[in-house]
């Protein structure tokens, strides 16, 4: 490993080589998968309703990365969501706006426009998004351009295929060197998860980027399945609660792919809730990565406010 | 056949399909063939099913057999109950179609004794493991364990005259086991069968775990007997020289094949089974592990 | 205080279809009886929630006529075949009325809707399901070409899974041809009762299942009657041996599943965060009201600060409430008595110097509450290592070496459960293979399923549920009667 990082003193030895930072990793406990989908699973019984329900809903809102990362993404289509982003229920305008805006760097210029003056902050992918397969420079190129288009956040993904060849020396490089990249900008690491398989590697994995100066650690691109799980959130809570124990800092999570109902949002505020603590209840240490997650968040809130079942005549398509 | 009388209603008459995913299409090569009754009068078209139909039909039941065989002994169990739950609510309905193919006063009897046969399988699927499985006393420092597991996709060729009791005999034993099934219903009295299939798919059956096909015997069977994606063949429905020519099909892929009682005779099917059905369709794995600090 | 408070979220108590009162079940009907009535009290806030009769020596004489009747005429004769289609239908009512058995159970015995629901009701059903598929298939059981019933079976059960314990006790008993005389716990009578509902419904015949509700008179006037060939018996270790004492020389069938001391066993190298679920599961599942709670904490001494400090913080997020909450996850103590014991036993911890702690808990005014409560420095002599508490009360003690800790999981009469964390497979069996237990949870805890015998070593009792093993001790043992 050539580059040194800002890592916090309890962990500065076990950066210091790649030997030392894959005993480390080797070293943390195992997860037993079984266990780990019993807990996730007695946590989704939890009842939320009523001012719990208003309260998390709202939440939720203001934590989702409203997304779109797709070939066929425009300027027209990036106007679009932001739009949305900022005012998500044009028939009630005091919906709060949500956290974010995620798009590829070509398209981070024209989101910043259409977001100025509002709280909404554009988060842009880089580094061979999503595969992750380019050369060091290019991915360094890729994060360089988001930055200056104007992107406050970068989502990047980590090489899985060093990571499963057990190069973490490398992946930890490559981190470093995103971060450093980034400038002011705050850094989430993709994992994504479901290549990465188990749940020793997302713990592995989740630890790897926590050392290596990661903002938040985020599950997945989307683009493969599965992605987001309540097993796999259960374990990144659980790595940034320890993480905290033992530095006394704060790292983020977000959980991205496959999340389109506003129930699965809410059960997953009450794991953050039930894991990591309710400091995490807060869009600056966890975020959901999603484009059609807003309007199921939407249509409840809806049902809430007025007591009956909407439809998707009520919310916006964009 | 009903006859109108006046001022009467004309039924509606139902078109017999094969059963294929979970779906009724009709055979692909586009035939039937007439479904006669005991006593030689019409009954039905029935679907002239080809070696594409059950080349389509293995692929299904290939495709449900993670599914099936992964689903815990308790759900299938409680699947398999629901099928009987179908069955009992369409008792009637089967009466009239088992008196009607095999002309026998006998059709309730059979009807109750086929719903019996299906409950006492249903209640087979979570008992499999503790008969058939064994934790084995070895002579040194391992925990070694055996299990049985579904072998896979079992082709079954359903007895010629037990149109429904024969067929349900043959059939559930492999379900209950945790394989899936291509049955190729009895060649001349196949609509029992195909009532049988329209129960399965409203019973929470996974599409593709039975697969049925009518047509003719000796044209389709000997497509399965030699499908390198089938692992085993239930031979009940074939005469002896057909069963033969399969017997040697399928030695290309070493299929397990169970074969009926020679000389042409059908089992009494309303005896005991026993196990043998049951065990005929069961892989075994052994299993060991060192014990140490 | 908390940002995000879950609100209420309670199930409707109407579900359960409370009445006022029940009568006892016999010979397929429900009668008031002559004797005297009690009255059961809901444990979360002690109002009475209905009545129901004292089941005296004349309804024991009765229910066991009935049921030897049933057996002798009506239920042994039977075909298996038959009798598993009733056992089909019991299983397949009980799953109808899932929820009306669930708000019951909990406001009857005070654990919360969530277990009721998604643990005792569901097992109920699949006893019953479980069983039904055997009572045509005995022959293949691996008891005998021709196995036979016993008779009459008198069972009796505790008030911790009240309907769960009647299922375990039913099903296998009618499976294989026995007729029932249940007693259900003094304190939890009301699903049992239900049961018996769904049992008429089902159009069981009558007298093969009567449910006699009353209290210690009424359990040991059954388990003495001469009418009844097999006893079961589920609770205390201390009336299991009465019982056991009293049948000695009759020639009478006996089964039983008593208490336990399990040792819950985490080896350095466990998956820690599910070994923390584990523990909490094992003594805080049903408030600790379990045979096999895992009420011994093993932890090896590398890892205990670790584990303590993960497990301290987790009980954070236990909830203690209305057992109607569907987010309550620590219900009430079933009653008076138990809190008095549980108080007792936990201040002989404090004066045998253990080190007591609870997280911060709020507990309700009126009904019969104890928090979850963690004992650390505690060593094998004292009472809280060796005496069954049943209630929400850890005690830890720490090992070095893996024979330690077999040694210390064994040093106790009791031998029902344990568990063992360790992500090391060889370690798991080596330790199996050791511990003097009936069972052995590795890497999870409190599992149960109708396929899988369950049962005690040592005076956790004798006798297995579940499973092929289950069968075993309703059926007739020709050779023993014999003398061979």
């Amino acid at each position: 490993m050539t580059l040194t990082a800002e890592v916090p003193e309890t962990y500065a030895d076990v950066v210091r080589d790649a030997q030392t930072l894959r005993r480390f990793l080797h070293g943390l406990p195992g997860v037993d998968q079984v266990g780990a989908q019993a807990r996730a699973a007695a946590l989704a019984t939890r009842s939320i309703k009523k001012g719990a329900k208003q309260w998390a809903l709202e939440l939720a809102i203001r934590c989702v990365d409203l997304t779109t990362l797709e070939g066929a993404d425009t300027t027209g289509k990036v106007r679009a969501l932001c739009a949305k982003a900022r005012h998500p229920d044009p028939d009630d305008p005091a919906t709060p706006a949500v956290a974010a805006v995620c798009v590829y760097p070509d398209l981070v210029a024209p989101a910043v426009e259409a977001l100025a003056g509002s709280p909404v902050v554009v988060a842009s992918v880089a580094t061979a998004f999503p595969s992750g397969r380019a050369s060091l420079a290019t991915k360094l190129a890729d994060v360089a351009e988001a930055v200056q288009a104007g992107a406050s956040e970068v989502d990047m993904v980590i090489d899985r295929g060093a990571f499963l060849s057990g190069r973490y020396g490398q992946v930890y490089d490559e981190i470093v060197a995103v971060k450093r990249a980034c400038g002011p900008a705050h850094l989430k690491v993709i994992l994504e998860t479901g290549e990465l398989s188990t749940l020793d590697n997302v713990r592995r994995a989740s630890w790897l980027a926590l050392l290596a100066g990661g903002d938040f650690i985020k599950t997945s691109t989307g683009k493969v399945s599965p992605a987001a799980t309540p097993p796999v959130a259960l374990v990144m809570l659980q790595a940034v609660r320890d993480f905290a124990l033992s530095t006394g800092e704060r790292r983020g999570v977000k959980l991205a792919g496959g999340i389109r109902a506003a129930k699965e949002a809410v059960r997953y505020l009450v794991m953050v809730k039930e894991t990591a603590g309710e400091e995490w209840l807060d869009p600056a240490l966890f975020r959901l990565g999603a484009s059609s997650l807003l309007n199921d968040l939407l249509l409840q809130r809806q049902k809430e406010r007025t007591g009956a079942y909407s439809g998707p005549d009520y919310v916006t398509l964009d | 056949m009903t006859t109108v009388e006046p001022g009467g209603r004309v039924d509606v008459r139902k078109t017999y399909k094969l059963y294929i995913g979970g779906a009724f299409p009709r055979s692909e090569s586009g035939r039937s063939y007439p479904v006669t009754a005991a006593d030689g009068s019409f009954l039905a078209n029935a679907a002239q099913g080809s070696r594409k139909d059950a080349r389509d039909a293995v692929v299904a039941a290939r495709k449900a057999f993670p599914g099936w065989s992964g689903a815990t002994a308790y759900n299938r169990g409680q699947v398999l109950y629901r099928v009987a739950e179908m069955l009992e609510g369409r008792r009637a309905q089967f009466v009239a179609e088992v008196a009607a193919a095999e002309g026998t006063g006998a059709a309730e009897s059979i009807v109750d004794a086929t719903i019996d046969r299906w409950v006492w399988y249903a209640g087979w699927a979570d008992k499999i493991t503790a008969v058939f499985g064994s934790a084995n006393p070895v002579a040194g420092p391992y925990f070694d364990f055996s299990l049985p597991e579904p072998t896979g996709v079992v082709a079954v060729l359903a007895p010629r005259s037990s149109s429904l009791l024969g067929l349900v005999s043959v059939l559930a034993p492999v379900l209950a086991g945790g394989s899936t099934a291509v049955v190729v219903a009895a060649e001349h009295q196949p609509l029992p069968a195909i009532t049988l299939a329209e129960v399965l798919a409203t019973s929470d059956l996974p599409g593709g775990v039975v697969n049925l096909l009518t047509g003719r015997v000796a044209e389709i069977a000997p497509w399965l007997a030699a499908h390198r994606d089938v692992n085993a063949l239930d031979l009940t429905g074939a005469d002896d020289d057909l069963a033969t020519e399969l017997e040697r099909a399928a030695a290309d892929n070493v299929k397990r094949v169970f074969r009926g009682p020679r000389g042409g005779t059908e089992p009494d099917w309303r005896a005991d089974p026993g196990t043998r059905r049951l065990a005929a369709f069961l892989e075994t794995k052994t299993v060991w592990h060192p014990l140490g600090i | 205080m908390p940002t995000w408070e879950y609100a209420p979220a309670p199930e409707a108590r109407e579900t359960a279809r409370l009445r006022e009162s029940y009568g006892m079940f016999i010979d397929g009907e429900f009668v008031d009886g002559d004797g005297e009535r009690m009255k059961t009290v809901n444990p979360a806030d002690e109002a009475v929630l209905a009545e129901v009769p004292v089941a005296g020596p004349s309804d024991v004489d009765r229910a066991v006529a009935a049921a030897r009747r049933a057996y002798e005429q009506v239920w042994a004769p039977l075909p298996g075949r038959e009798r598993a289609k009733y056992l089909f239908r019991i299983a397949r009512a009980i799953q109808e009325r899932g929820r009306e058995l669930a708000v019951l159970e909990s406001l009857d015995n005070g654990k919360p809707i969530k277990e009721s629901r998604d643990v005792d009701v569901p097992l109920a059903a699949a006893h019953f399901f479980y069983y039904a598929g055997w009572a045509d298939k005995l022959r293949h059981a691996g008891l005998g070409p021709d196995p036979r019933p016993i008779g009459v079976a008198g069972q009796v059960i505790p008030w911790n899974f009240p309907l769960l314990m009647a299922a375990w006790k039913l099903a296998p008993a009618l499976a294989t041809g026995n007729t029932c005389v249940l007693k259900p716990a003094e304190t939890t009578p009301l699903t049992a009762l239900v049961l018996a509902e769904i049992c008429q419904q089902a159009e069981l015949p009558p007298g093969v299942v009567n449910v006699l509700p009353g209290a210690g008179e009424t359990g040991a006037a059954l388990v003495a009657h001469p009418g009844v060939d097999k006893v079961a018996f589920t609770g205390s270790t201390e009336v299991g041996k009465q019982i056991q004492r009293n049948l000695a020389g009759t020639g009478r069938r006996l089964s039983l599943e008593l208490g336990g001391k399990a040792a819950n066993i985490i080896f350095d190298d466990a998956a820690l965060d599910q070994a923390v679920e584990g523990i909490v599961n094992g003594i805080f599942f049903n408030q600790g009201h379990v045979c096999c709670a895992g009420s011994r904490l093993l932890v090896q001494e590398s890892i205990a600060d670790t584990v303590l400090d993960l497990l301290r913080d987790r009980l954070g997020t236990l909830r203690l409430g209305d057992p109607l909450d569907k987010n309550t996850d620590i219900g009430a103590i079933n009653s008076a008595a138990q809190l008095a014991r549980i108080r007792e036993l936990t201040a002989a911890g404090e004066a045998e110097g253990a080190h007591r702690w609870s997280p911060p808990c709020q507990l309700p005014d009126r009904g019969f509450w104890f928090p979850p409560t963690v004992f650390t420095g505690v060593s094998q002599a004292h009472r809280i290592a060796r005496e069954e508490i049943f209630g929400p009360v850890l005690s830890v003690l720490t090992f070095r070496t893996p024979a330690e800790a077999v040694e210390k999981a064994n040093n106790t009469p009791y031998g029902l459960s344990a568990g063992v964390w360790t992500e090391k497979g060889s370690r798991i069996l080596w330790m199996a293979q050791r511990l003097r237990a009936g069972v052995v949870w590795a890497n999870t805890f409190n599992r149960f399923d109708p396929a899988s015998p369950f049962g005690g070593y040592k005076e956790s009792g004798f006798g297995r549920e579940g499973g092929r093993h289950g069968l075993a001790p309703y059926l007739a043992d020709e050779a023993e009667e014999a003398g061979a």
